[in-house]
């Protein structure tokens, strides 16, 4: 009797009720997974293009400008480290770590950096290779070592592993006061230059930051270090 | 009628007649499907398996899966000549609407099955163990102290984790680190496997090495290359964002070839090599004697410019 009560009870809503309610759940489910595309999957940093005008392959020269600040206090994470990377077409500091480049071209890297010091994990990541020549300018001085043990004087690296390029972000002295407003446009830093030779081909290369600079996260290594528009990112040749 | 006649038996009912021996069938049936499977997987598909024969511990691995296909394949041809006997022989004919014999217990096929099963599953555990210990771990990662180790004096590198990619490190030659993994023709090797942050699994494909990479741990692998040529290293633990991009290459060369490679690298990477610490087992980078008092010196505990603490504060 109870059951053929609860079965009246459930027919007395009406059919309008009944798919208003499961339209109301359809659109729910489908708006979530909609949300979780567009927010997670396709949302991201803007890439700067740097190939505009410049033909493929030809050993045509593109420069690329980025700084590393101890902040990022135009997101919502304000206490993350991040690089930024100038447009090429505003010349606004963008906060960004994806990049376009043309396929067979030679790369001037110009990259501020603007963060304090953190030692090297591993200290091998201090040699400076896949540069042209395996050197990097530091304020204008070619170096192709740093011994971040020795004292602190590296912040991050920029380092694109299937190119085998690396190189040690020459940071301000121990007792500098850091610029404390993201992109950084005064304060203490060092400026570092380099060059290297993008591949004939198409491709995706990843970049990332060698120094455990995650603050607040497990022995450095979450937050901005796995998080793309911090300090990894992506550089996309384009043949 | 006579009482004598009134008195003899009944004659007797006429015998039914015998039914097909089906286990015979199936027997018959099975048999040279399993010989003629397990000949194809021996002398044909057997020399492709995986990871191949360019070192002792793939060749090792290539001959296991063999074997234990070579046993599988006849346990798996039995069930599927079994069922599809049973789908031909036994099935229910047009207008037959009686319910089939009723099932009992055989003792003699119940016992049959779970002898061979038994005696199957103990052989491998024996075989397997014993494939373990004369392959030297088969390139699996034994721990610090492995217990089973080849004899002689292996060549020495250590694998270094760190989040992404693989770095290498020659003892023998000075303590140099590199990024390219280089390893000499019919030499054995130990890797001792580590890591500098989180847990990474290092993983030779083509010579059949799998080790995991724990922070603080001196996981040891043996390996002997038996012929030149490249092979894939990946990441076989996932370890954070580029994961998936965690890879490289190595090389197997002539002993020669490889003493030359050495010497030259350790040359090159002569000035780096002085700045590394000294070579150890593990790696904890947090206590260098250098940063700290670099960082005491400076005054700084806090956030910038020190390494973080594994505590500060927990992930959340």
């Amino acid at each position: 009797m109870m059951a053929v009560r609860e079965e009246a009870r459930w027919w007395l809503v009406s059919l309008p009720v009944r798919i208003a309610t499961l339209l109301v759940a359809f659109l729910a489910v489908v708006g979530g997974a909609v949300f979780i595309l567009i927010h997670y999957l396709l949302g991201g940093p803007p890439v700067e293009n740097f190939t505009a005008g410049v033909r493929p392959d030809t050993g045509a020269q593109v420069s690329v400008v980025m700084q590393e600040d101890p902040q990022n206090t135009v997101s919502t994470r304000p206490d993350w480290v991040s690089y930024f990377i100038k447009s090429p077409t505003t010349g606004a500091w963008v906060h960004t770590t994806l990049f376009t480049v043309p396929a067979g071209s030679r790369v001037n890297m110009t990259i501020l950096g603007y963060d304090g010091c953190t030692p090297l994990r591993n200290p091998y990541w201090g040699r400076v290779t896949g540069t042209i020549g395996n050197v990097i300018r530091v304020n204008g001085k070619p170096t192709s070592l740093i011994n971040s043990w020795s004292g602190c004087n590296v912040g991050h690296t920029f380092s694109i592993p299937a190119l085998n390029v690396n190189v040690p972000m020459a940071s301000p002295g121990l007792t500098a006061t850091l610029c404390g407003t993201s992109p950084c446009t005064s304060g203490p830093h060092k400026v570092v230059t380099f060059s290297f030779m993008t591949p004939r081909h198409s491709g995706d290369y990843i970049w990332q930051c060698r120094v455990p600079c995650g603050g607040g996260f497990l022995d450095g290594f979450g937050g901005p270090m796995q998080t793309i528009g911090f300090m990894t990112g992506s550089m996309q040749v384009v043949a | 009628m006579s009482a004598a006649a009134d008195a003899a038996p009944p004659p007797a009912a006429p015998a039914a007649p015998a039914g097909p021996n089906h286990g015979l069938r199936i027997f018959l049936l099975w048999l040279p499907l399993a010989v003629i499977a397990d000949l194809v997987i021996w002398i044909v598909w057997g020399p492709h398996l995986p990871p191949g024969t360019m070192s002792s511990s793939a060749a090792n691995q290539q001959f296991d899966i063999k074997v234990m296909a070579v046993l599988a394949a006849p346990v798996m041809i039995f069930v599927l000549t079994y069922f599809g006997y049973a789908l031909i022989v036994w099935r229910q004919r047009d207008g037959d609407t009686e319910d089939g014999p009723a099932l009992h217990g055989n003792s003699r096929v119940q016992a049959s099955w779970i002898t061979i099963t038994s005696v199957i599953v103990l052989f491998l555990a024996v075989f397997g163990t014993v494939e373990l210990k004369i392959a030297n771990g088969a390139g699996a990662g034994e721990g610090p102290s492995p217990i089973w180790k080849p004899g002689g004096a292996p060549l020495q590198v250590q694998v270094i984790g760190q989040q992404w990619k693989f770095t290498y490190r020659y003892p023998q030659f000075g303590g140099f680190e590199t990024t390219q993994l280089v390893l000499p023709e019919g030499q054995w090797v130990a890797f001792h496997v580590t890591s500098l942050d989180v847990i990474h699994s290092f993983w030779a494909y083509q010579l059949g090495v799998k080790a995991d990479a724990n922070p603080g741990v001196d996981n040891v692998a043996y390996t002997k290359p038996e012929h030149t040529g490249g092979f894939v290293v990946r990441c076989s633990e996932l370890c954070g964002l580029w994961h998936g991009a965690m890879f490289d290459y190595g090389r197997v060369v002539s002993m020669s070839a490889f003493r030359t490679w050495a010497a030259s690298t350790r040359v090159q990477l002569a000035a780096v090599t002085r700045i590394l610490p000294p070579y150890a087992t593990t790696y904890d980078p947090t206590v260098v004697p250098q940063i700290n008092k670099a960082m005491a010196k400076a005054g700084i505990g806090g956030a910038n410019g020190y390494y973080y603490p594994p505590q500060d504060p927990v992930q959340p």
